[in-house]
């Protein structure tokens, strides 16, 4: 049995009151139908009313720990970027 | 309404034997999320089980202090596990019929219908895996689909023993085989095999589990589960 018979699938979760799917491990499986059954037994012990996707991990493009800088770095010595300045007039509702 | 003793010891020793089967795959299972889907259908088993023998006395000396020809397990349960394909036969045929089963039962009165309400969910999901496997070792590469083509057919042969009437239940037996046989050969069919051909419950098919006869390997299973309660008796664990 070769690992590429065995892909990586990425679990999300949702629980029976939580409001999103949550990234609740991986693991692996020969195809989509058997990792959602081991998702279930692995991450939701069959608690009722929860929902399970499972996702290949290769269908899953992340965003380079490299690039981290230039990515996410926030350009706070730019204050105009930030809408700081503005002052809300009265009257206005519902912001 | 109290629960009849021979259904209930019937249905704890199928449930108790099958258990512990399964539970020989930890460490052992072909991979790292099957051996979790294994134990968690164990653990289930073992659960019913409990329920079902502490219903007709304490569970533990009934487990671990009753000789081999006092468990009235059906044979198929006992079967050694052998490769993947023999469990996934063994958990084909037993849990379809324990579902159904456990589906009519669950319709009547009294504590074993509760027991079957609450347990038909689990063993539905016990027929889902084992259908699922069926599935894929009969449709998957030439190798697996030899080996589950041999399990479904070397152990055939235990399975006329599950119909059976049980006494203290009230099913029909004939329908019940009827519904079985279709949900088996719908399964097989779609993994590109067919049903087993050769008896399944004549005379000379195997299958006295439930009168106390039980086939070889079963002695040595039995000799393993209990000997620690054996080797010391009346300890608390």
């Amino acid at each position: 049995m070769t690992t590429s018979e065995w892909p990586l699938w990425e679990v999300f979760v949702r629980s029976r009151r939580g409001l999103s799917h949550t990234h609740a491990g991986s693991l692996h499986a020969p195809d989509a139908e058997m990792a959602l059954r081991n998702a279930r037994d692995l991450y939701t012990r069959r608690s009722e009313g929860v929902s399970i996707w499972v996702v290949p991990s290769a269908a899953i493009t992340a965003s380079s720990p490299d690039e981290k800088d230039p990515f996410f770095e926030p350009a706070a010595d730019k204050p105009y970027r930030h809408p700081t300045f503005y002052e809300v007039p009265e009257g206005v509702r519902h912001l | 309404m109290s629960v009849p003793r021979t259904a209930a010891l019937a249905l704890g020793d199928d449930a108790l034997i099958l258990s512990q089967r399964l539970g020989e795959w930890a460490g052992h299972a072909p991979v790292l999320e099957e051996e979790v889907a294994l134990a968690n259908i164990a653990l289930d088993l073992l659960g019913q089980a409990r329920a079902l023998l502490s219903m007709v006395g304490d569970e533990d000396e009934l487990a671990y202090l009753r000789e081999e020809r006092e468990f009235t397990n059906v044979q198929l349960v006992e079967r050694p596990n052998g490769d993947f394909a023999h469990t996934i036969a063994r958990q084909l045929y037993f849990s379809t019929w324990q579902e159904l089963l456990y589906g009519r039962l669950a319709t009547g009165e009294g504590a074993l219908a509760e027991l079957a309400a609450k347990a038909v969910k689990e063993v539905a999901y016990h027929r889902d895996h084992a259908e699922q496997w069926t599935l894929r070792l009969g449709d998957g590469t030439e190798l697996s689909h030899e080996r589950m083509r041999t399990a479904l057919a070397a152990l055939w042969r235990y399975t006329g023993e599950l119909f059976q009437p049980v006494e203290g239940l009230e099913v029909d037996w004939e329908e019940l085989r009827e519904e079985w046989t279709r949900r088996i050969t719908d399964v097989v069919e779609r993994a590109g095999l067919s049903l087993p051909e050769g008896p399944q419950g004549t005379s000379w098919a195997a299958g006295a589990g439930r009168q106390g006869i039980h086939t070889e390997p079963f002695g040595r299973m039995l000799a393993e589960m209990q000997h620690l309660h054996r080797s010391h008796p009346g300890a608390s664990w």
